[in-house]
């Protein structure tokens, strides 16, 4: 799993029947202090995050099918959670 | 899933059974704002895009689960396109209503 900061969303009228209903949020890979790295990908929200938030996101296919509770399926980035705190001791 | 644009049509007579009917588009893999990131992949269209069009797509074991049969090779396919990305500039604040 990665953390990655909510940047923005995706509208799709036309997509895949499986993407149907869901959020389409814009993810932002992030380091520990806060710094981009990596290009934004594009992941299903499962869990309310908003733009700004920090969250957890997985990318595989058996991990997006258990969140989304469906079988395995075309989906496999996903967002898993809402980051409180992250990081080493400082 | 990642951003990409269609740049063009792959026609194979000789193809594997399980890619028939299916249309093969090549883009160019891009960042969120449209601009070309890497080298051109062939995928599977899912969505009837077109030569020009904003998509996206999904790569790995996924692209294969998105077509109706999932028991065939590809490894990228479209899924979407894009109609708008909202995107916030990095460091400014979340865009109010968003």
């Amino acid at each position: 799993m990665q953390v990655g900061r909510v940047v923005g969303e995706v509208v799709a009228t036309i997509k895949h029947r499986e993407l149907a209903g869901q959020k389409l949020l814009l993810v932002q890979p992030v380091t520990p202090d806060g710094k981009r790295t990596g290009r934004v990908s594009i992941a299903v929200d499962s869990v309310q995050a908003g733009p700004g938030d920090l969250v957890l996101v997985a990318d595989e296919g058996n991990s997006a099918a258990q969140v989304l509770r469906r079988r395995r399926g075309m989906v496999r980035t996903v967002i898993v959670g809402v980051v409180d705190e992250w990081g080493g001791p400082s | 899933m990642h951003f990409a644009r269609v740049i063009g049509t792959v026609v194979c007579n000789e193809k594997v059974p399980a890619f028939g009917g299916h249309r093969l588009l090549l883009m160019e893999p891009t960042d969120s704002q449209g601009t070309p990131q890497g080298r051109p992949i062939v995928a599977v269209d899912l969505v009837s895009a077109a030569p020009g069009q904003r998509v996206f797509y999904v790569r790995g074991r996924e692209a294969a689960n998105a077509l109706p049969n999932a028991d065939n090779p590809a490894d990228a396919a479209i899924v979407g396109i894009v109609d708008e990305a909202r995107e916030t500039p990095w460091g400014a604040p979340p865009a109010a209503g968003a």
